[in-house]
């Protein structure tokens, strides 16, 4: 017996049930089947019903419903059924050959009966009367019968109810299966099947299921969600909580399901979404296609009502999209949210004024979307398109046209819906479409509907550069055979005149070239195009407008007459002499023109009247004379009016003397508009987009809010280790929350693409690495415990609630550009022991900052803004230890890995930044290694096992027979003695031996140079390597230090040679100090000696901000120098053995020029540096 | 979502219905069929119909239009996309996607149906899964199951929808285990009046057949990737190697499939093969057209051009025509005025022509629109773009596989307007 099978089994008394109830069922039948069925048997079941037996069938099963089954009600329907039926529809009549098949032991039989039972289902006949017969086999043993009966199970349960619940216990049954696609199943049909009596049990079974151990179980349950929902309304609440429950679900199978039936169900608890919101981002790209549409679609209304509009400060756009990209992905995962919330508040107010910066969030959901536009689902990428075009900023955009247009290849179905699409898009945005304007171009064999579509966005696309070639193709589509095309083409060589100005012209002489076209409709478009042409400038064309007075004699179109007469009437003063002769035309043929054409006369003449009435007078009371015993009411008022209007009579109204400025009033010229203007208001994608009318169920597309909401409520809950007091029930804490096991093994196609599980491994290495990176330069002395460090924690904690109270009463403002941008990362850090590092003044600008701001309150806004956020940014830039650069550098390129399958990327032996020298205890390392792990959920992508820091061959493998030696500047400051430079070195033993006693022996040294060797490495295994960390004083010069490096068997002349950016250590500075510093180094003894300017381009990939600090700071090791307008970036640093300052100033200028200013002490150490910054920037 | 589906033929009869929810009502096709009267020809009926309480959307394949029926707010695209797919799913099952093979295999459609939809939502589009639910009917399993009563329907539970590669059933066994890969481009052009291309681009499919034991893990390398700047992929290939190599690796499905498509868009310069030399003229006042075509090799890289056909739709005006093909056969059909030349293969030393003259109607004017002309051609062994594959290889399995490649170069939308 196969798995499946089970699930046949009914239970014995529920068998009975069925017995009996046929038993019921059969008697009626037998009652009616001599009547129905005269001639019994062999008949086949599809032949058409006599109309006779029809009358019989409806008598028959009215008063059958009302005979058996004690369900009156069920008579009813059916007989109310059938009636509806009957005239389409057949009735067979003669399923007792059905039933007794259906009866019978075999199960070919059995199968037989279903099949036909299931066509007749399909050509849409009634069959369900054969109810009683087919539930009873639900039992059944044959896996096609059961699915059969399943078939019709679901599509007639709702109308035989009672019935139905015969079928009940087997499903339940099926629910307790150990076998998780046997419960899939049994709640796939127990929830389609529509009876309202077992709600409850639904619900239950969906709540048990919910919680299933089987992800397709658990997905099973989500499809069933919206189908209690639609059954039963009631429990939308119950049902709330089941969606909440499986949102939180990590697996892939889930996700899209239960997105849809979040959808379904409760699209407006969006506040649902948030703590899913990340994980949802991440998992997308492994969510199965259909899945993926929802959630997409989801979540571009999502970050609609969460995030601030991307392009509120275009210029600034690209330079903060890319900031907050590097910078700040982790900022909100910690503990401090509510600094992270005060500088989310403080959003707002700045938007105006401050650089926009995108909430990494936001740009979560672009960076984990982009990818699906290569997906083969063009509904998946017409998803993916509208989230950039409603979310993206401005420049991003784009990415979006190229996979439209590769769309426009599919069927034509799709090429209509793209078309619409991309119809509205290029209103908005029209040089995002611009270079693929040739793709848009028509083709014969196109169908029309698809023909005028691209006519649109083609003449949505014109502008001044491309509309010659536009109207070349445009002249080859007027001789084309489909005239509703032509026609089309007409009015869009309208919009492009009317839409530019250059061409205005040369259009309207083709149109009226056009005029003499032999096909009339082309010919009466052209005149209703140029009516509207001419309205705009009339003056310049009565040459124009006598030709078409010409052409009344021909054109017979009734709008294109119309058209003529008006223009002519509204123009007569250009062309006096031809009007009247116009009107004494028309008032010939006035009687068998269109009504349309008769109000046009009747409008001219009163026109001419006015204008000219010594020569129209007769003439305009003749046609108004016609026009009073015309057919039509409308023509006979319209007379009547304009007689009492401009005939000066008697008792004629005071009207009658602004007939004139009635009638001849400018008349403002009509705007040619594309119909899907302002279409985007609409969603693009979406059914009410395409039908420009909202349909049901629509969710509008909320307008940006004003400030952004606060981002901490898309955190996950991180496990609260700073209350935590044990290092040990840390670490459990960690290994509690196994945020991958539930997800690896099931979230699918992991093959395809990196899913969370390849990242998590790999972010969690790299998280390893940075987070003892970080730490290790941090913490200089390890006795300075933890207890410290907690105490720490508890200020800043408090400081933190102190913070917010603060923050409420305080203005929002925007993220400060940079602030946020490290702001997070920096608190984390300066949380996590490296309190040293910090300053006294920095802490106490700190404080300040606080009391200044409530006190600011009371100040005015503006200046409470400013102040804070001034504080801010020297807070800031004063926190910054150097390490955070290397960080940020890092953190970059981590990024930019996690674009890249991790899946396949060999862990490259990354240089460890680990120096032996650093102090740091293993469980703190781990600690961290926890907290980025829990970042890792929100974001996997931030951390990967990558080093920025540039690595330097001491020793290369071949010359040092099988020991290769690397060093690198960790940018470390060399503990036993501050005047020296770190410098990081790297054992990697190649050979296959061991190498033993590893140092170093007669230094070569310049007068003045010291070195502090590291200690010696005893034994180094085959096939390992190791780091170690020496100090070298190089007294300020890029002399190289060269010693021996001597293992036990040999030894090596190595050197090393620092580069100039090495000397150096970050120094911190505010701004007015970096100024005072500034004029004391130009003022001082040697005036001028001590500042080397340079001039210089920026090189291409190196004109934001953000890329110029990363830059300089890669260069040299200098700190950031907060500093007031954007346009400056300003660094400093301490030579490291005499301590003297190092300032550096890049001034940007309008487009890639920039000043280069270094101000120090040391001009050689000067000189050097401004080449090396120069290199770096112009590249 | 997708409440109903109404399967409709030329003729305009409703052969199918299936309900996913409750029951819709057939008349509401009435809508759908007063749109196909309003409509001239059968493509151009809006794909989205609304009426009153539903909205229809259809898309037409085969002559067939399937009509689903939603209630409320749906991406367009999804219905669409997803009615592509059930029309795709139908002819990887018989072979053909007609009425009388839907109407044959009614109770098989009945339970794909059932399969790929829940509630409205698909469930099971994969072919993979599909199969191992439901195995496509063949001749042999049909005879075979009239005499012992088995059926159709998989005995085994559908674990391919618990897989993490849902598109690759397990337990593939092959004795020959082969890998194709088919290239196929398809050139969409316009040529103006004087013979200069106005636009240009290149559709490329890669399809594959794979049939090989076990869980292959390929991967596809290209000489020149740098042309596949436009690409989508099968969900099998891994996104992340290739944004980062340019190197297609994947795990394949079993049988054939389409592993990526491309599009070479038309700012790349893009080779036109053939040229068309013509010269169509209707005097004034005469009631004869002169008709005079010769085709010849461009840009071909030295490879015969196959299979070519020329097209062409005849103005109204035009009666009968007498042309006379240097080789091949053409027709004429004087009610729908097509031209259809049937070329074969062109010569490069004897180049294919079609000359005569044209009849118009007695005293009727010249047509003053000018006829384009479609041409279908075929080049065997040479993608146009120059993509070219380097090598396949194979990991994850122990044996050999026997790998074949082929490229062949075909006209897409091929005009050339006169």
């Amino acid at each position: 017996m196969t798995a499946m099978q089970k699930l046949l089994q009914l239970p014995v008394n529920a068998v009975n049930i069925v017995k009996t109830v046929q038993g019921v069922a059969q008697g009626q039948e037998e009652a009616r089947s001599p009547v129905l069925t005269p001639d019994s048997g062999q008949q086949n079941w599809y032949s058409a019903v006599q109309p006779e037996e029809l009358r019989h069938l409806r008598t028959a099963s009215t008063t059958g419903g009302g005979g058996g089954e004690g369900g009156g009600e069920w008579g009813e329907d059916r007989g109310t059924l059938e009636e509806g039926l009957s005239s389409a529809q057949t009735q067979p009549l003669r399923h007792d050959d059905l039933k007794e098949m259906l009866d019978s032991n075999k199960d070919s039989l059995k199968l037989e009966a279903m099949k036909r039972i299931v066509a007749m289902i399909a050509r849409g006949k009634n069959a369900s009367d054969l109810f009683p017969a087919v539930v009873k086999n639900v039992a059944c043993k044959n896996i096609e019968v059961k699915k059969l009966v399943y078939v019709y199970l679901v599509r007639y349960a709702e109308e035989q109810q009672d019935l139905a619940l015969l079928s009940i216990s087997t499903f339940q049954r099926g629910l307790k299966d150990p076998n998780q696609l046997i419960r899939a199943s049994a709640l796939r049909v127990l929830s389609s099947i529509r009876v309202t009596i077992i709600v409850p049990i639904m619900m239950l079974a969906i709540k048990e299921a919910a919680s299933d151990m089987s992800p397709y179980v658990r997905k099973t349950a989500a499809h069933a969600i919206p189908k209690l929902y639609s059954l039963d309304p009631e429990q939308k609440d119950q049902l709330i909580e089941v969606i909440e429950k499986l949102l939180a679900d990590k697996t892939t199978l889930v996700a899209g399901s239960v997105v849809m039936a979040f959808e379904e169900v409760c699209p407006e608890r969006i506040d649902l979404i948030h703590k899913n919101y990340r994980k949802l981002c991440n998992l997308l790209i492994d969510v199965e296609e259909w899945g993926q549409v929802v959630i997409i679609n989801m979540l571009t209304r999502y970050a609609r009502t969460q995030f601030l509009n991307p392009n509120i400060n275009e210029s600034l756009l690209e330079e903060g999209g890319e900031k907050a990209f590097y910078g700040s992905d982790d900022d909100d995962d910690d503990d401090d949210d509510d600094d992270d919330e005060e500088k989310k508040a403080e959003a707002a107010a700045l938007a105006k004024r401050k650089p926009y910066v995108m909430d990494p969030d936001h740009r979560l959901l672009l960076r984990n979307t982009k990818p699906l536009l290569q997906s083969r689902n063009a509904a998946v990428v017409m998803a993916v398109a509208q989230l950039y075009f409603h979310l993206a900023p401005k420049a991003e955009v784009g990415v979006i046209a190229k996979a439209l247009v590769r769309l426009m290849r599919s069927h034509s179905e799709v090429q209509y819906v793209v078309l619409q699409n991309v119809a509205t898009m290029t209103i908005k945005r029209r040089g995002m479409f611009e270079p693929y304007l040739k793709s848009f171009y028509i083709r014969s064999t196109d169908p029309t509907q698809i023909k005028i579509l691209k006519l649109e966005v083609l003449t949505n696309l014109a502008n001044e550069t491309n509309i010659s070639t536009i109207l070349r193709e445009f002249q080859t589509y007027i001789k084309s055979m489909d005239k509703d095309f032509v026609a089309a083409t007409i009015q869009a060589i309208g919009r492009c005149a009317t839409n530019i100005g250059e061409v205005r012209d040369t259009c309207l002489n083709g149109l009226v070239q056009l005029l003499s076209n032999r096909d009339e409709l082309v010919v009466a478009e052209s005149v209703v195009v140029i009516k509207k042409l001419l309205q705009m400038q009339p003056e310049q064309h009565s040459d124009i407008i006598k030709h078409m007075a010409k052409l009344t004699d021909n054109i017979q179109v009734p709008m294109a007459r119309a058209s003529i007469l008006w223009l002519i009437g509204e123009y007569c003063e250009h062309v006096p002499k031809i009007a009247p002769d116009v009107l004494r035309k028309m008032a010939k043929t006035f009687t068998n023109e269109e009504d349309i054409v008769k109000l046009q006369i009747i409008n001219l003449a009163a026109k001419l009247y006015l204008t000219n009435s010594k020569q129209t007078k007769l003439l305009t009371q003749y046609v108004l004379n016609l026009a009073k015993y015309d057919q039509n009411y409308d023509i006979r008022d319209r007379a009547r009016f304009i007689r009492q209007l401009i005939v000066p009579t008697d008792k004629s109204g005071a009207l009658s003397k602004y007939a004139k400025k009635l009638f001849l009033a400018l008349k403002p010229a009509p705007v040619l508009e594309s119909p899907f203007k302002d279409r985007d208001h609409f969603q693009l994608g979406s059914l009410s987009h395409l039908l420009n009318a909202k349909a049901g169920g629509y969710q509008e597309l909320p307008d940006w809010p004003e400030s952004a909401p606060d981002p901490s409520v898309r955190n996950v809950e991180v496990p609260e280790w700073t209350k935590c007091t044990s290092r040990k029930e840390r670490k459990e804490k960690k290994v509690e929350k196994p945020f991958y096991s539930d997800s690896e093994g099931e979230s699918g196609p992991t093959e395809s693409a990196d899913s969370e599980s390849d990242s998590g491994s790999g972010s969690q290495s790299g998280s390893e690495e940075s987070g003892s990176g970080s730490e290790s330069e941090e913490s200089e002395e390890e006795s300075e415990s933890e207890e410290e460090e907690e105490e720490e924690e508890d200020e800043e904690e408090e400081r933190a609630k102190k913070k917010k109270k603060v923050d409420k009463s305080k203005p929002k403002k925007p993220e400060s550009a940079e602030s946020d941008q490290s702001s997070g990362e920096e608190q984390k850090r300066i949380r996590k022991g490296g309190k040293d590092r910090r300053s006294g003044t920095e802490s106490e600008s700190e404080d300040e900052s606080e009391s200044e701001s409530s006190e600011s309150e009371s100040e005015s806004e503006e200046e409470s803004e400013s102040d804070t956020d001034i504080k801010k940014k020297k807070k800031t830039a004063a926190s910054k230890p150097p390490p955070k650069q290397t960080k940020k550098e890092s953190k970059k390129e981590t990024k930019e890995m996690s674009l890249l399958d991790l899946d396949d990327f060999e862990p490259t032996p990354s240089p460890q930044v680990t120096p032996v020298n650093s102090f740091l205890s293993n469980s703190l390392v781990t600690d961290l290694e926890g907290l980025s792990l829990t970042d890792t959920v929100l974001a996997p992508t931030t951390i990967a096992p990558s080093s920025s820091v540039r690595l330097y061959e001491l020793l290369h493998r071949i010359t040092g027979e099988g020991l290769a030696v690397e060093y690198c500047f960790s940018r470390q400051p060399f503990s036993p003695d501050p005047h020296m430079v770190a410098v990081q070195i790297q054992f990697t033993n190649n050979t296959t031996s061991e190498a033993k006693s590893l140092h170093i022996e007669e230094p070569k040294l310049q007068s003045g140079m010291r070195i502090k060797e590291f200690p010696e490495i005893e034994v180094l295994p085959a096939g390992e390597s190791v780091n170690v960390v020496m100090g070298i004083d190089f007294c300020d010069s890029t002399q190289a230090a060269n010693f021996q490096l001597c293992t036990h068997i040999r030894k090596f002349f190595v050197s090393i040679q620092p580069p100039v950016g090495e000397l150096m250590t970050p120094a911190f500075l505010t701004e007015n100090e970096f100024k005072k510093e500034q004029e004391t180094l130009l003022h001082g003894q040697l005036m001028g000696m001590n500042e080397i300017s340079e001039k210089l381009t920026l090189g291409e990939k190196c004109q934001s901000e953000h890329v110029i600090v990363e830059r300089v700071t890669s260069t040299a090791n200098l700190s950031r120098v907060p500093c007031g307008s954007d346009k400056e970036s300003r660094f400093a640093g301490k030579t490291v053995s005499s301590g003297s300052l190092v300032l550096v100033t890049v001034t940007r200028k309008d487009g890639a020029g920039a000043l280069l200013t270094v101000n120090c002490e040391k001009m050689v150490i000067g000189t050097m540096l401004v080449k090396d910054i120069l290199q770096a920037l112009t590249q | 979502m997708i409440h109903s589906l109404f399967l409709v033929n030329a003729t305009g009869d409703i052969f199918l219905e299936k309900h996913w929810k409750s029951v819709v009502s057939r008349s509401v096709c009435d809508y759908f069929f007063e749109a196909q009267e309003r409509a001239t020809e059968p493509e151009n009926i809006p794909p989205v119909i609304p009426t009153p309480h539903h909205y229809l959307i259809s898309v037409l394949r085969h002559r067939i239009y399937f009509v689903a029926v939603i209630q409320s707010e749906v991406p367009p695209l999804f219905v669409i996309e997803f009615l592509h797919r059930v029309v795709d799913t139908f002819q990887d099952y018989f072979g053909v996607c007609t009425e009388a093979a839907i109407k044959d295999n009614v109770v098989v459609v009945y339970e794909l149906l059932e399969e790929m939809l829940d509630n409205g939502f698909p469930l099971a589009t994969e072919s993979n899964i599909l199969k191992e639910l439901i195995k496509p009917p063949t001749i042999l399993r049909t005879v075979v199951n009239t005499i012992t009563g088995s059926t159709n329907v998989g005995e085994q539970l559908p674990t391919g929808q618990l897989s993490v590669v849902p598109w690759r059933r397990t337990g593939v066994k092959y004795t020959n285990n082969e890998a194709y890969f088919d290239v196929v481009e398809e050139i969409d052009a316009i040529i103006d009046k004087s013979g200069s291309t106005i636009t240009a681009e290149i559709q490329g499919v890669i399809d594959a057949c794979v049939k090989l034991t076990g869980m292959p893990d390929l991967t596809l390398s290209f000489m020149n990737p740098r042309l596949l700047d436009d690409v989508s992929f099968h969900p099998c290939v891994r996104f992340k190697r290739w944004e980062a190599e340019r190197i297609l690796s994947f795990i394949p499905p079993d049988g054939n499939f389409r592993l990526l498509s491309y599009h070479v868009s038309s700012q790349n310069l893009v080779a036109i093969p053939v040229y068309v030399k013509h010269n169509i003229t209707f005097r004034e006042g005469s009631s004869q057209g002169r008709f005079d075509l010769t085709l010849g090799p461009k840009q071909t890289m030295g490879k015969a051009v196959e299979s070519v056909l020329v097209s062409s739709q005849l103005p109204r005006g035009v009666l009968n025509t007498s042309l006379n093909p240097s080789q091949g056969t053409y027709t004429f059909d004087p009610v729908t005025k097509l031209l259809s030349w049937d070329v074969g293969k062109i010569n490069p030393q004897k180049l294919p022509s079609l000359k005569g003259t044209m009849s118009l109607q007695a005293g009727a004017s010249k047509p003053d629109e000018n006829p384009t002309i479609n041409i279908q051609f075929k080049i065997q062994q040479l993608a146009i773009s120059g993509l070219k594959v380097n090598r396949l290889d194979m990991y994850g399995e122990k044996y050999k596989p026997f790998k074949g490649i082929k490229y062949m170069t075909k006209a897409g939308k091929f005009q050339v307007r006169t």
